[in-house]
């Protein structure tokens, strides 16, 4: 991609001096045929998919690390078996857990939960924040209000939540809610009132009104911040589920983990927590996807 | 120091003053009694040193700021704020990043609500104009700075402003893009007459494209002098009467800086 930037910028340079002699158009046309013959051919796909995964044998020396240490371990303390069981026995754990068909509707319990939550967060959340970017005195009154209840930590909300909502899927989702909608409050508010002001000049100059501003220039100048506010959402919504989870759920797979304790289980209270881990970081992959789609003129600008 | 008759004055600058407030609230002079005025398709070009506010007089032409005293009009009309009569070409480009090559260009005719098809063709035009033809679907960030500016230059020029006011447009860019894009618009200047409006703390780039300069002084912003320059285009910088103005400017301004 760098790459391909650069050629294009390289002749572009040219492109002023020769448009004196010859037709803009065949000058161009000449310019990606060079441009297109100077980009180095394509590797084969063993090489890129080798090239993908070569980054990751730290994580692998980690895990043969772990899985050394659990096994030996054991002859020396046989504790250890409950303590740290090794990625294998994880792996099997998964199995059986899949097999007796509960795995997946933890998993399902607990992602539904932190997709409404976030999703709840970011439907009030991006106005709220967007209306405070673009109004100084809206700012002024919301402020306030926000900043005295957003030190309050989630999981200081529990003993309250079960008492408004009960046991179950409404007060996780409060909780996770409340833990996703201040990143992205105040990421879309920061977005929305750090536009530049020579795009809001030039905009006014020429002739757009307060809601053209507002739709042509603040809103995409924001979407940047907004989908960074989304994924710190996501990222501490994530945690807060877990958490939330832990102290009072049916179901998912915080309660799994906790579920475990009780049984002596360690294997499957690392099973969930890789688990979590693991669906944490494609969650965000995700939203980098969705950045993308949404935004395909930020890429060149996000260096 | 009106040098022309005010009722054929495309501009007219009445006896301007500004004060900005400064970080810890005291007032600072940028503008004293600036009065000038401005005919129908003259390059006109402010020049001085930095801090003798010809960007805050730029900026009362464009409608973003108002005067602390005295008036601007336009056409007869007070300038009380910005719009599509006045379009403005800023130093740093101000594309849309998120708008193409084209979609710029097209920004201010959708605002003006020109129809589809005639927005087609102006577009076209300016694209054609500006030699970026094959460059329509390409992003800002994808474009070097001569292109960039060329686009923004486009954009302006493509709402049909009574007045082009430009705030040092070429001054972020390398010598030989700046010499070509200064060709450039005069060229397109020279094609389709406009009232221009140049700031520029370069007196090379103010004689090599203007009718007339003013020359501004710093602490409190002042316009000094406005001298006229009727040398025939295309002006070389070599030309011995071209020489003897420039000396002549810059020694005076020189003693200006030195003053301070």
């Amino acid at each position: 991609m760098d790459l391909q930037g650069q050629d294009v910028r390289g002749v572009s340079e040219a492109v002023p001096v020769a448009t004196r002699a010859a037709p803009p158009a065949g000058v161009v046309h000449g310019g990606a045929e060079l441009a297109a013959s100077l980009v180095p051919r394509a590797p084969s796909p063993l090489r890129r998919a080798l090239a993908r995964v070569g980054h990751l044998w730290l994580l692998a020396v980690f895990l043969v690390l772990w899985q050394v240490v659990s096994v030996y371990g054991q002859r020396i303390n046989p504790q250890l078996d409950v303590m740290l069981p090794p990625p294998t026995a994880v792996v099997s754990a998964a199995a059986e857990l899949l097999q007796r068909g509960v795995l997946l509707v933890h998993v399902r319990d607990s992602l539904y939960r932190v997709l409404l939550a976030v999703g709840a967060a970011a439907l009030l959340g991006i106005p709220l924040g967007l209306g405070m970017g673009w109004s100084r005195r809206f700012r002024a009154a919301v402020d306030p209000l926000l900043e005295f209840i957003r030190p309050i930590p989630p999981l200081a909300w529990i003993p309250l939540s079960i008492l408004w909502f009960g046991i179950g899927d409404a007060q996780i989702v409060y909780i996770i809610f409340l833990a996703a909608f201040f990143p992205v409050v105040l990421n879309s508010m920061a977005g929305a009132r750090d536009v530049d002001t020579y795009l809001v000049r030039a905009s006014q100059s020429l002739g757009a009104s307060r809601r053209e501003l507002f739709t042509t220039v603040v809103l995409p100048a924001a979407l940047p911040s907004i989908f960074t506010g989304l994924r710190i959402g996501l990222g501490i919504g994530w945690m807060a589920l877990v958490a939330g989870e832990l102290v009072a759920a049916p179901s998912g797979l915080g309660y799994m983990i906790n579920n475990a304790r009780t049984l002596f289980r360690s294997d499957y209270i690392l099973l969930g927590m890789v688990l979590i881990g693991v669906l944490g970081l494609l969650l965000d992959y995700l939203m980098r996807r969705l950045e993308r789609l949404a935004m395909p003129w930020y890429r060149g600008l996000a260096r | 120091m009106s040098t022309t008759d005010p009722g054929s004055a495309q501009v007219d600058v009445r006896h301007v003053s500004k004060v900005h407030l400064s970080m810890k609230g005291e007032p600072l002079l940028a503008l004293v009694d600036v009065d000038f005025q401005v005919r129908q398709n003259e390059f006109f070009s402010i020049v001085g040193p930095s801090g003798c506010g010809k960007t805050t007089l730029l900026n009362l032409l464009a409608g973003f700021e108002q005067p602390t005293r005295g008036e601007l009009r336009v056409a007869g009309d007070v300038i009380t704020t910005p719009g599509w009569d006045r379009a403005v070409v800023f130093q740093e480009y101000a594309l849309f990043p998120w708008y193409t090559v084209e979609d710029n260009i097209r920004y201010g005719l959708k605002r003006k609500r020109i129809a589809e098809g005639e927005q087609r063709r102006l577009v076209d035009h300016y694209v054609s104009l500006v030699g970026l033809r094959g460059f329509e679907s390409r992003y800002p960030h994808e474009l070097s700075g001569g292109m960039r500016q060329r686009v923004s230059i486009a954009r302006a020029l493509a709402v049909n402003p009574c007045i082009l006011l430009m705030d040092e447009p070429f001054a972020s860019l390398d010598v030989q893009t700046r010499e070509y894009m200064q060709d450039e618009l005069l060229k397109i200047w020279q094609r389709e007459p406009k009232t221009v409006i140049f700031v520029t703390h370069s007196i090379d780039e103010a004689i090599k494209l203007s009718d007339r300069i003013a020359i501004m002084a710093p602490r409190p912003g002042r316009v000094q002098e406005i001298k006229t320059v009727d040398f025939p285009r295309p002006r070389d910088p070599t030309d011995p009467d071209v020489v003897h103005l420039a000396a002549d400017v810059k020694r005076w301004l020189r003693g200006q800086v030195q003053e301070v």
